[in-house]
């Protein structure tokens, strides 16, 4: 039977599992809309397709599915570029289709023509231009493929309109291998008997996890190994939720605004074991102070992660859930002696930087801390509620926090950063899990640049909360100005600002405001477990700032205190 | 460390963009190519790249790991450190005065290089070898005079067992 390339769309869709769209039409997919209208796939009509891509990435995090987005050609396709860069650096597996201009007007210019796979070819794991509707069900497939397996990430497929409105005959194709593309899942086994000789020779191990053991669904794993090894457990703002948060043997986050006793064990550990980690510049500070008493392990699906910023002893290409399994085997089968004995010392030494140098804040009965609504919302929610976040001074504050117990509930913008990636993607993790509680912890700058985000929650039903912590200020860069810049706080107030109570309202969801600290408990108990999209406005202190701070460039050693 | 040219010998699909893909790599990451050629090979829809970097051995790693992680690249090899035959051709278009053509010919001669066209005041020469057969016809023919150019680039083969 002949398939028109939409048709044939909606089949490899529906092949792949897909319940959720999230998109936003336009002339050059308006027969992929019509077709789509056909099915049971929930189409989430966001208001700027930057938010679709974010919602998307939410989706496929808090769902641990492949989030998918559906955009027009032209600014369709442009708009999407900062929320696949976000994907890309945080290795998200999302797949996106543009609309194209007919194959016949590729390259004159056409009206709402760009070169989209040209734009995005730095910021996917792969793209591709569907030039024939023979070739579109493998590509699809294809894309889904390479989207969810190695290190995951997104991809992009630009459908021309005239591929998507001929028909031809189709086939579901079958299993996708290309030979161009092996991702390594098994570790060698030679390396991990290595890394285990230097497991029992450490007097001073550390765990350093990040993003790769979540996308590889490895927490358990890592959490038997940490305490098989006794070994203190570190993560990137990526990690947050890999290891439990309540456990004896968990440090905080590490880098620029990590735990003292985390960012110092990385100076004073003569083993580091780091695991689904890239060793970011946030992550490391100055590199060539960065554990240097360490031999450093480090285990990545991703080769070119392994040695890139740091000097590595023993590599381990793989998969990180595998890897900590045989690990895990290898160190049943070995003889460790009395590891809590030989661990004390250091162990002790840990525990007294957490109780000298512990993360610090002053609530008086003045002004709200943002510190203490995150403390707050934490125990109202018990913890158990999906955390998104903007970019600031809110994403540390909800990393330091709120303390995540398990993977999948820490939403961030952690490679790009990008400011208007929490209401959208608490939307995606709504549409993901509509059960649950979903957060975002917002600053009153990066709320504004996706708040149009909120009539799609509302529309759909998905009824996220965000909790502002409104300090009036580009918080995290007037921090620096006041740090670094004799407080010369050029461009960051943000004293002109919308009433956010009543643009809730406007939007037709609920506004409730907090201005001193004994509404901050009411004002959660009442936001959190109401049935409607809510934004709690929480006046916080001005001018507080994040603690500890390494400054850019620094030892992460080197901390600022409160 | 020091930086040292490498020879990359690539295979990879012979599909539109991968060239683009490839080039992006380096531009984006700020790495060196100091040559590149692209043709088919005798397998369909397969390319052979060849490119010449300048980089230290950490970095050669990380690019060679970059490449392999394109997902149009099939195969990546290190040519250097190997015994493998490498060669470029190059064409110069030498001012042939009467009073000089005595000697380009000579040089051609002795660099066993042929002279592909004959212009009323000029010779186009076709030479094939390694760098420094470049090097070396280039300067000899420099004092007589050179108008203009081409070279492909390195392109390189592993040598077999003998
Ligand atoms: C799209 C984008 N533009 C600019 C920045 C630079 N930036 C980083 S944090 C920040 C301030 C964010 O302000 P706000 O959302 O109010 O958060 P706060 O730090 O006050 O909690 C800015 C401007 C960014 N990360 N993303
Ligand atoms: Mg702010």
């Amino acid at each position: 039977m002949k398939l028109t390339g939409a048709k044939i769309l909606m089949e490899v869709l529906k092949d792949e599992g897909v319940d959720t769209i999230f998109g936003f039409p336009g002339g050059a997919v308006i027969d992929i809309y019509d077709e789509l209208a056909r099915t049971d796939i929930r189409h989430v009509l966001v208001r700027h397709e930057q938010g679709a891509v974010h919602a998307a990435d939410g989706y496929a995090r808090a769902g641990s599915r492949v989030g998918v987005c559906l955009v027009t050609s032209g600014p369709g396709a442009t708009n999407t570029v900062t929320g696949i860069a976000s994907a890309y650096l945080d290795s998200i597996p999302i797949v996106v289709f543009t609309g194209q201009v007919p194959t016949q007007l590729i390259g004159n210019d056409a009206f709402q023509e760009v070169d989209i796979v040209g734009i995005t070819r730095p910021c996917t794991k792969h793209n591709f231009l569907v030039q024939r509707t023979e070739d579109l069900g493998r590509v699809v497939k294809e894309a889904f493929f390479i989207a969810r397996s190695g290190r995951p990430g997104p991809v992009l497929v630009d459908l021309p309109k005239n591929v998507m409105n001929t028909a031809t005959d189709f086939k579901m194709p079958g299993e996708v291998s290309l030979r161009s593309y092996n991702p390594t899942y098994n570790p060698n086994a030679k390396q991990l008997k290595r890394v285990v000789d230097l497991i029992i020779e450490a007097d001073r191990p550390m765990i350093f996890a990040g993003g790769g053991v979540i996308l590889s669904k490895g927490s358990k794993e890592l959490t038997e190994f940490a305490r098989k090894i006794q070994a203190p457990v570190t993560t990137s703002l990526m990690g947050l939720g890999a290891f439990p948060g309540s456990d004896p043997l968990w440090l905080g986050m590490i880098g620029m605004h990590g735990t003292y006793q985390a960012n110092l064990c990385t100076g004073q550990c003569d083993l580091m074991v780091s695991i689904g980690v890239r060793f970011d510049d946030r992550v490391t500070g100055k590199t060539d102070t960065f554990a240097s008493q360490a031999k450093i392990v480090h285990i990545d699906i991703d080769p070119t992660s392994i040695r890139k910023n740091v000097p590595v002893t023993i590599p381990v290409v793989g998969d990180c859930k595998s890897a900590l399994e045989h690990l895990n085997t290898l160190l049943d089968e070995t003889d460790l002696g009395n590891l809590k004995k030989k661990r004390k010392p250091w162990l002790d030494q840990i525990v007294e930087w957490k109780s000298t140098t512990p993360l610090d804040y002053k609530q008086d009965d003045q002004t709200i801390k943002p510190q203490y609504v995150v403390e707050k919302l934490f125990e109202v929610s018990k913890g158990e509620a999906i955390i998104t976040t903007e970019v600031g001074q809110n994403q540390m504050w909800a990393a330091q926090y709120y303390h995540f117990e398990k993977p999948n509930h820490f939403i961030t913008s952690g490679g790009l950063g990008c400011m208007g990636f929490g209401l959208p993607a608490a939307i995606g993790a709504q549409a993901a899990c509509p059960d649950r509680l979903v957060v975002d912890i917002a600053g009153d700058g990066s709320l504004q640049m996706n708040i149009q985000e909120m009539t799609t929650a509302v529309q759909h039903g998905l009824p996220v909360k965000v909790v502002l912590l409104n300090n009036g200020y580009l918080g995290m860069v007037r921090q620096w100005q006041e740090l670094f810049y004799d407080r010369r706080y050029s461009s960051t107030c943000l004293d002109c600002a919308p009433d956010f109570v009543k643009l809730a309202e406007a939007y037709g969801a609920v506004g409730l405001r907090a201005e001193r600290p004994e509404d901050v408990v009411p004002v959660l108990k009442e936001g959190l477990f109401s049935p409607h999209m809510v934004i709690m406005d929480f006046r916080v202190t001005k001018e507080e700032s994040v603690y500890p701070m390494v400054p850019a460039g620094a030892p992460i050693t080197e901390m600022l205190l409160v | 460390m020091k930086e040292e040219k490498h020879v990359l010998s690539l295979l990879v699909d012979n599909e539109p963009g991968v060239l683009s893909r490839i080039a992006g790599l380096f531009s984006g990451r700020g790495y060196n190519i100091e040559s590149l050629c692209v043709a088919e090979t005798m397998e369909a829809g397969v390319s052979r790249v060849t490119i010449v970097t300048k980089a230290n051995e950490p970095l050669v790693e990380q690019i060679k790991k970059q490449l392999n992680k394109l997902v149009n690249v099939i195969k990546v090899h290190e040519l250097t450190g190997n015994a493998f035959v490498n060669r470029e051709m190059l064409l110069i278009k030498v001012f042939a005065k009467p009073e000089h053509r005595a000697e380009i010919l000579r040089i051609v001669d002795i660099f066993r290089c042929k002279v592909v066209d004959v212009g009323k005041e000029h010779y186009t020469i076709e030479v094939t070898g390694d760098e420094g057969k470049m090097a070396a016809i280039l300067s000899l023919l420099k004092p007589i005079g050179i108008k203009e150019i081409a070279r492909t680039g390195a392109i390189a083969l592993f040598r077999e067992p003998k």
